[in-house]
């Protein structure tokens, strides 16, 4: 396996969606290729970070605003 | 009292006995995620309100029409999905081309073949990783994802739906979810490479 073809599998790998032969192929290469260790940790930390950002508490004055024109419409039907 | 919390099944079921509480109870129990779905697709609240809105007094109207196929959330998602895609495409704003996003993509081909080595930037402290800036810098990259794969972004990586559902919301295979989720991942990566390795080389 060359770079490109590493690089087309890696969300799968990080996911550990592959399977064990493949995944040992991509280790394998990883060994010697520091550039796609780097790609390999560093897509992995970014799809951690996306994932530990809280969600936003909806605003009060929204959630409000919702519950009223559901109240509302809720009513009429 | 068998169970304290009702179901969302149970809920659906007292709304259509014309319970207005179990509708009360059923909006409060999705509004958050809605709302950052919309917020996450949309970039701005007043947009993300609208969509929110629009949303729920979809999920009203059409509740005598959901059958229990698939299961509440997924169909709130489908409903809350295209109310922010048909509010994204009112906009002027023009988004990034398929074929310029998948260059900015595919850069990093290039670069991993390149002889200069790459920054790791992952072992970095999380406080660093995680202040207001660099939140900010996430929230942009997300912005300038084309849409098709924005939405395939937030629904799996930001709201942590199985590639499976995702799949079902958006009415597209799994292998489809999971290509436009890498490319949509690798972009993102190469942003944040540039925000967090600015000086280090």
């Amino acid at each position: 396996m060359d770079c490109r073809e590493i690089l087309e599998g890696l969300s799968e790998y990080i996911d550990n969606e592959l399977a064990d032969k493949t995944c040992r192929e991509i280790e394998e290469h990883l060994k010697d290729c520091y550039n796609c260790q780097v790609v390999v940790n560093t897509l992995r930390q970014t799809v951690i970070l996306y994932r530990e950002v809280p969600d936003d508490e909806i605003p009060g004055d929204v959630s409000m605003r919702l519950h009223k024109i559901i109240k509302l419409t809720g009513g009429n039907d | 009292m068998e169970h304290l919390v009702p179901t969302d099944d149970e809920l659906i079921a007292e709304i259509r006995q014309g319970k207005a509480e179990a509708l009360e109870t059923l909006v409060s129990r999705y509004e958050t995620r809605v709302y950052n779905l919309a917020y996450k697709m949309l970039g701005n609240q007043q947009d993300a309100e609208d969509v929110l809105q629009d949303t729920f007094l979809n999920v009203v109207r059409s509740l005598d029409s959901f059958k229990s196929r698939s299961s509440f959330s997924t169909w709130l998602y489908r409903v809350a999905t295209n109310a922010a895609l048909t509010r994204l495409r009112q906009r002027t704003r023009r988004d990034k081309s398929e074929s310029e996003f998948l260059d900015e993509v595919y850069s990093i081909k290039d670069a991993a073949h390149a002889e200069s080595r790459m920054v790791d930037w992952s072992d970095r402290p999380a406080q660093q990783l995680l202040d207001d800036e660099a939140k900010r810098v996430m929230e942009e990259a997300i912005d300038e994802l084309p849409e098709i794969y924005r939405v395939v972004f937030v629904l799996r990586d930001v709201q942590g739906l199985p590639a499976a559902e995702v799949a079902e919301v958006l009415g597209l295979s799994v292998p489809a979810v999971k290509s436009r989720l890498h490319r949509a991942r690798l972009f993102l990566r190469n942003r944040l490479s540039d925000y967090f390795t600015v000086g280090a080389e």
